[in-house]
Parts: structure tokens; sequence; C-alpha cells
């Protein structure tokens, strides 16, 4: 049994026919294209595949893509402006907040969602808030660095403006 | 000269903490991976799994899968008589198995169909008759005298027993003040690269060709392996790696998920996409294999080591796998790190009815450097002397050859000791801290790549091709995986670096069969060291085509062009030709220019001969690495906290400290988890902790900070001086969280993962100990 879903992905208005058990992930990965959204455990386990569901960091093999009819929905894919990295991936990038970088769109969301609701978080907050999604690769200290490097960016921008 | 009045000069590359040349597309999320591979045509792939440990497969019925809707193949173990695995010796493993299944979650049949949930449904459907034999999930049952052999050809479930003694054992034991024995177990544990398994190939019908995409570390090995089973002619299958999501050492070999996605793709005639739960991943495992150590060591009483004897035992899983290669890595890493001249070794390892070990970060040594660190650690206590005085003490007096003939060229464990006694101030606060924290040592050491490859072709270790074009840009062409340790952004520094130009103007195009040269893959961290040679060779190469076309065009002789990088010029005051003048000087009568470079390791560098298998362990540099671990324990809980890490790692000239740094830290935490909390766990041989919950990977809050140190002890023959970052600080952070929770509470946990149940149980023997003596 299919449903109409109307929602925003990416600020874009779209309109899909999806089953009522079809997981967001899935949705955004294989309806919408997205594959920007990873998949790293068989649910809820590793935090890969965060999203933003109305500015909010969430799971989306965790939430059902019918969940979302009139949300907004953001992916890593809609971060860069005009194809430039933000100041959250830019900390990613130049601290080496990614390795292999497959945990990496996961975690810069995460990221995003919490310097949406906490732009100045320390150390501490920013490991207990970003402890649902695991990374492999760099032991998070570098993560760590980032995303304090992306608040930094940001404060410093909003000054200037 | 430039705008500001400054000469052109050329511009520096290595050194420089260059953020990765891969970064954008991984962060943007542009960058694909395997299971990004999404076709309208393609099939889902999925595999049915044994239920049981050990049986004969009496009879595999395929027909009600093959009747259901949207089912386009469905293949079994006769799909290929070839084996695969590691060393042309062992190539016994099946993709899927055919007369026996060995372990619980061994591919036993597959299905292609129109989608996972049709392909899911279509395994259910097919019915196994097992013939159930005797399972054996230990290593000591597996070993008992009535035992069934898993494989014929491995006479008592023995993959390989390796004995030898160097130098003169008994006569080292008689000149110690002190001789100890001590015995670990370290707990099986998994890598939990963050991408599960999976394949993505095409068939092509028209021509019968394959082209295949997987999650490997070694695209060369998937090559082989398939035209093996497939066999069909190398020349009809194309490699491709994309981006892939960590390794850790389980995908060094080909793993039966590519080869059932190929068999699968070649029945359907068409393009199949498999990707694997988290849980089949650690099914597929290759993992770090459970071990127990003996350890018997000698010390005369200023800590100088006069003699060991290591006996081990490791649990291999139910295939070869790098069986043979990790229980001789075992023996002969016992080298190469201290000053030792009398060691005796006996390792075996054991086929059991689990999936099957490999090669996990620090392949070997890990295991067996925690028990000997840990040795090195009870007898500086009972001999009164502090860890650092004992390492020091037993430090490799001059370079050259171990006794075990393994070459050593530089060795940088001397400054890694200063340094983390430094920095985290042990010596003031060893022996002062509170009650409940504590402080420990560890040393580990790896090699910068097998000196022997494991296919001898007679081809160089490592081949770099370099293609430069009318728009001066330089592709490198190259064959080596990068995974996520940043192996292109090393090739591109070393390039730009012999050039002098902006590293922008270097791109890299990777591990494609079709395109790239041929590469022995990323594993026994070899890239840097074995491929940023050959990249260099290319690269001077092709500076020397640079030089002389530029001297044609400046009307001198190649020696007096003065090549700056961007610049080529015949004299100071001349203002020269641009690196795009030169390089369209470069084409003329030519066209598009080819370098190439070559790397071959040194015959001295081979290993020794003093025992079968000896060549494992030979390495054209070692890395090192110290790090001290600071603990705090709750006297109630025995919850154990790592407050802080301090890791110094020798690897050479840090060609760029940024990723080195990342590197070690990765290291460091992955050794922690190790340590503290990770563990495979099995109940009558079934994998009941093959999620991210049971298996507990650390997560931010659990995990500590850890402060970098690069030593860089040049190594003569390394690229610039470098050699291994990536492996080397894993090993020496278990023994140094034991050592710290023993300075901390007293006592040392001899297994591991040391979870506060272990560690409250030792407190709570302790503690009715003195109760008792004081009544």
């Amino acid at each position: 049994m299919k449903s109409l879903l109307s929602l925003r992905v990416n600020g874009r208005q779209r309109d899909d026919a999806v089953s009522g058990n079809l997981l967001l992930v899935d949705y955004l990965r294989e309806v919408v294209g997205l594959t920007g959204t990873k998949i790293g455990c068989d649910g809820g386990e590793c935090g890969l595949c965060t999203v933003l569901v109305d500015g909010k960091a969430q799971h989306a093999c965790l939430t059902l893509a019918g969940s979302c009819d009139g949300a907004s929905v953001e992916t890593i894919e809609s971060l860069s402006d005009g194809g430039r990295l933000n100041a959250i991936q830019r900390g990613f990038h130049e601290k080496l907040g990614a390795q292999c970088g497959f945990c990496t769109p996961g975690m810069v969301m995460a990221a995003e969602g919490l310097l949406r609701t906490n732009p100045d978080p320390d150390e501490a907050t920013i490991r207990t808030e970003m402890a649902s999604n695991i990374c492999r690769c760099t032991g998070y200290v570098k993560i760590i660095e980032a995303v304090r490097f992306a608040a930094d960016e940001l404060k410093s921008e909003t000054e200037a403006a | 000269m430039d705008g500001n009045g400054m000469p052109p000069a050329p511009i520096t590359s290595i050194g420089e903490p260059l953020p990765m040349v891969d970064g954008p597309e991984k962060i943007a999320g542009k960058a694909l991976y395997t299971s990004d591979f999404y076709d309208p045509s393609a099939l889902a792939g999925a595999i049915k799994r044994s239920t049981v440990a050990h049986a004969r497969i009496v009879s595999v019925d395929t027909s009600a899968a093959e009747a259901l809707p949207g089912v386009h193949a469905v293949i079994t173990g006769s799909e290929t008589d070839e084996g695969h695995g590691v060393l042309p010796i062992s190539r016994t493993e099946l993709p899927i198995a055919h007369d026996k299944v060995r372990y619980k979650g061994e591919p036993v049949a597959a299905v292609a169909a129109d989608s996972i949930e049709i392909a899911i449904k279509a395994c259910d459907l097919i019915v196994v008759e097992y013939e159930e034999l005797p399972a054996y999930y230990t290593a000591e049952d597996a070993l008992a005298k009535d035992a069934v052999d898993l494989h014929d050809h491995r006479e008592g479930n023995i993959e390989r027993h390796v004995e030898f003694e160097i130098g003169d054992v008994d006569g080292g034991f008689a000149d110690a003040d002190l001789v100890h024995e001590t015995e670990y177990h370290c707990a099986e544990v998994c890598q939990v690269q963050t991408e599960p398994h999976a394949a993505y190939v095409e068939y092509d019908g028209e021509r019968d060709e394959l082209t295949v995409r997987a999650s490997t570390q070694v695209p060369y090995y998937v090559h082989l392996m398939l035209s093996k089973i497939l066999k069909m002619p190398k020349s009809k299958i194309r490699v491709i790696k994309p981006y892939v999501g960590g390794g850790f050492g389980c995908r060094t070999e080909a793993l039966n998920v590519e080869m059932i996605t190929a068999m699968l793709a070649r029945r359907a005639k068409g393009t199949v996409r498999t990707v694997v739960s988290r849980e089949d991943t650690f099914i597929t495992h290759r993992g770090r294999q459970e071990q127990t150590i003996k350890i018997q060591m000698g010390m005369t009483k200023d800590g100088r080591i006069t003699a060991v004897d290591c006996k081990t035992i490791q649990r291999g899983g139910a295939h070869s796998g790098y069986g043979i290669v990790t229980i001789l890595y075992a023996g002969s890493m016992l080298f190469a790190i201290y000053d030792l001249h009398n060691v005796r070794y006996d390792g075996k390892r054991v086929l059991t009815n689990t999936p099957p070990c490999g090669a996990f970060r620090g392949h070997g040594t890990v295991n067996t450097r925690h028990a000997f660190e840990n040795a090195m650690d009870e007898m500086s206590k009972k001999l009164g002397l502090d860890p650092f005085a004992v390492r020091r003490v037993n430090l490799i007096p001059e370079l050259g050859f171990t006794a075990s003939d393994q070459w050593i060229n530089s060795y940088g464990l001397p400054e890694c000791l200063d340094i983390v006694e430094k920095a985290s101030g042990w010596k003031e606060r060893i022996g002062k801290l509170p009650p409940g924290r504590g402080l420990g040592l560890g040393c580990s050491h790896y090699i910068s790549g097998a000196s022997k490859p494991v296919n001898w072709t007679g081809e160089p270790h490592a081949t770099v091709n370099l293609k430069l074009d009318f728009d001066g840009t330089v592709v490198i062409l190259t064959g080596a995986s990068e995974i996520g340790q940043g192996s292109n952004t090393i090739l591109v520094q070393c390039v730009a670096e012999v050039l002098g130009i902006d590293p922008s103007r270097v791109k890299v195009v990777d591990a494609d069969s079709r395109v790239t040269p041929k590469d022995n893959g990323s594993y026994s961290s070899r890239v840097t060291y074995m491929v940023g040679n050959a990249a260099i060779e290319a690269a001077n190469n092709l500076k020397g085509m640079l030089v002389e076309a530029a001297a044609r065009k400046l009307e001198v002789s190649p020696e007096d062009v003065e090549c700056l990088g961007e610049v080529y010029r015949a004299g100071t005051q001349d203002e020269g030709m641009t690196f795009e003048e030169v390089v369209m000087a470069a084409l003329e009568g030519t066209g598009t220019i080819t370098a190439k470079g070559n790397f071959d390791t040194l015959p001295e560098s081979w290993g020794g001969k003093k025992y079968r298998g000896a060549a494992i362990g030979g390495t054209m540099a070692f890395s090192y690495a110290a790090q001290v671990v600071e603990v705090t324990v709750d006297p109630d809980t025995a919850d154990i906290t790592v407050d802080k890490v301090w890791v110094a790692h020798d690897c050479g000239k840090a060609l760029n400290p940024l990723t080195v740094e990342g590197q070690i830290q990765g290291s460091v935490w992955m050794g922690m988890g190790q340590a503290l909390t990770e563990e495979t766990s099995y109940h009558d041989g079934l994998l009941i902790s093959g999620n991210m919950l049971d298996y507990r990977v650390p997560t931010f809050v659990d995990s500590p900070p850890i402060e970098a140190h690069i030593v860089e002890s040049n190594d003569p023959h390394g690229p610039f001086g470098a050699k291994e970052a990536g492996e080397a600080s894993l090993a020496g952070f278990l023994p140094a969280l034991t050592s710290a929770v023993a300075n901390a509470m007293g006592v040392r946990v001899h297994e591991l993962p040391v979870t506060p149940d272990r560690l409250l149980q030792l407190l709570e023997d302790k503690e009715r100990k003195m109760r008792s003596a004081a009544e």
C-alpha cells in the first residue's frame, strides 16, 4: 500500500508515492538518489545516516519516510553553498575530521544539528551530543577539533556581520 | 622575479600538513562508495548462510527458490570448484561451501533477484540438508586427540606450527638474575570499518567480460581470485576500487562477497549489487584471532633481557586466510624493537569452527607485544626498576641486522621514550598519584611493508605512471588503494615535491585495472614506503624530460637548466620559461608524455633464513612507538576511564604531519577498543555480537584526548626518509593500559578486554586475601 509523501528535501518540494514501511534512509538514497547519506549498521547503532528533519539531527534508518510528510529534510548534499564547503565541512577538511569519509556525512550533519542549537559547544558537550555517531578512523580527536574550528569560524562570521 | 621581487622557488610539499586531496568529495557527500552504485536494471544479491558449524552438505535443493517470481539466478557450491586464499599454498576456501561447511554463517548458496526482499525470500526457500560433524569453538577443543579434522590437508587442525630457537635460550636464562613466567589471553576482535562489505558487478554478455566494483584494500587480489574461481582470463575482468570506507585489514583478502556477486552476475547475465548487513560483515570477519601467549623472560638485575621463551596458540577460525603469515609474524616481531639475542618461539595456528580470522591492523604483532611488554612491566616491578629504565637498557645499540636477520636502518624508539616520559610528567607523577589513578607505558613497532610480496612474480614491488599533457596537469596513475589512510595525498605530495610545483597541479587516478598500473595493494603499511618511492622515481624521470625540453628551448645544456618548479631557467638573470611553456616544449614531436617509476625492495631486507618462514618479518624499515596511558578506576564499580594518552611515533620523515597525526591517533584509539571493550562472542559457534551495540566500539564519550608526537628518525631508503605511520601505535596501548590499571589498583588483568567484571573479580580476590592474611 503506497501513499503520497509531500516534503521538502534540501529545500526542494517533492511528492512521491511511498510504501508505509519505507525508511527515510532508503527513500533518500534509492528514490531521491541522494547517496551522500550512508548506511553503516543494521539499525540505529552507528549514526552514519544522520540527517536533519525540521532542523533536528535524526537517524534516517529509524525514521519512516511517511512520517516526514510536510517536513523539511536536509542531507549532506545541501550544505555546500555554490559548490563551496560550509564552515563545518571546511573544519572537517582542514582539521582532518574525515579519513575514510564513510561516517563523515552523518558526522557533519550531527555537528550541523548541534551548532544550530548550541553555536559554541565545549569539548565535553561535543562528546556528549555527538555520542551516537561512530567513527572508526580518527579516534574522534580531530572531529572535535573540526567542530570547534567551525564554531569559531561561525562566531567570527557572525561578529563580522 | 615575481610581483614581490622575490626570485621564484620550488614549492615545498613534503612536511606540509596538506588536507587530504580527496577530502572535499567525501565531506560533501559526493564520493561514491561501492554501495552508492545503483542502476535500475541491477539485480539484488543475497547470500544464504549455514546454520550449522560443521557438517557435510548432503544436498541443496534450490527448486522452490528458482521458481519464485523475480529470481534470476540461484547458485550453490557447485558453481566453482576453485578455492581462494592469500598464500598460493593455502587457497582452499571456496566462495560458497560445497562438500562441507565449517562455520555458522559460511555461504551455502546465493540468489540474484529483482529486489533484496525477493532475494532474501528465495534464500529462505533453499533447503540444505546437513550431516553434522563435531564442531570445535576453541583451539583447545580443536587440538584434542580425537578431534575430527576440519580440512583433510591440515592434520590435527593445525594450520601451521612454527618453532625456532635463535641464540642460546637456556644459557640466557642461566645468566639471568630473575626468570619470570606470565600468561596473557586476548579476545577475538573485529575491524568494524564503517562501510559494510559491498560489490557491484556488471556482466557484459556480448564480450563475456566482467566489470567489478568492490570495497577492497587489494583490487589486485580480487582480480586474481576472480579469474581463478570464475576460470576467466584476467584480461576479461576489470576491477575498479571506488571510495572505500576503511579496512584495517579485513579487506586485504578477496572476500566471498565480491566473488559470489561476480558468479551471480555471470549466471544472471546482468548487473548484480550485493551489500551485506553489518551482521554479515562481522561474520565475513578476517579480524584478529583469540590468542593465548605464555612468555618466560630472563632479566639481569639492571633490567637487561637475557632470554625469551614465547609459546602461543591462535584460534584461527575455519579457513587458512592469512593464518600462516599471522603466526609467523607473532614470532618474528618479537625482534627488531629491543636488543634480543636468545629467543625461543613455539606458535600454533589452529583451525576451529568459527569465522575465519585475518590481518587486522598491526597484523600478527599486537597480542604478542601485549604479553611481552606486560612481562617487562611485571619484572621491572619485581626488580624495583622504573619501566622506562627497563626499556632503555634493552634498546638496540647499533643499526644493522637483528639476531633474526631483520634489517634496521633507522631507530627512533629512544627519542619516543624521552618524549612521552616528559610529556606525561612520568618522573614527577609515577608512584605519587592518588589511589585509583595510574600511569602505564607500552612500546611497539611495525614494518613499512612486507619486503617479499605474497605473489612472487618477478615484477617490481610498485609501479607508478605519470601522465603529462597539454593542459599542464600531472596525473598520477596508481593502483595503490586509497582507503582513507591518505595514500593519494601522499603520492601527490611526493610528485609535487620532486617537480617543485603546486600540489593542486597534480591529480590522482587510482585503482582501475584498465587504467592504472598493477599494485600489490594497501596492506602491511607498504604504500607510503613502496609506492611513494616509485612515485618519486617517476617524478624524477618526468623532471628529466622537462629539463631536457627546457634546455632545447633555452639553447643550453640540461645541466645548466635550473628547475624552480613553476619556472625553468638557464641563469639567474634569465626570466626563464613557465611550467606550461616547458610542458608544450616537451610535447613537441612526441605528444602526451608518460613517465614511469618503480620500486624494488633490497635483498638485505628480505628477512632471515634461520627457520622456515623467516622472510615474514622482513621489511625495508621499522617504525617505532611509545605511549603512556593514564587511567582513573572507580573503586566500587571497577569502571576504567582513560584520562589521556601521550604517544610518540617514529615514522621517519613525516611527509604530511596532519595525516600522520590522524593515523597515530586512530591507531592508539583502536588499541583502546581492543584493550577495554571489544570482543566477539559466540553461542555454540553462532556469532551473538554481530552488531555495534554488543560489539562495543568506543564512542565519543568513551574516548580520551590523544596527544600525538612525531619522531623523525629519517630512514635512508624511505621516500624522503619516511616510514610507516598507521599501525605501530596500536599495540603499545594494550600493555600501557593494563600496566596503568596495575599501577592504579595493584592488580594486573591478564585477559583482554579489561572489563569492569574482570577487574572487579581481581580486586575482590585481593581484598579477600588481605583480609584472611590479617585474620
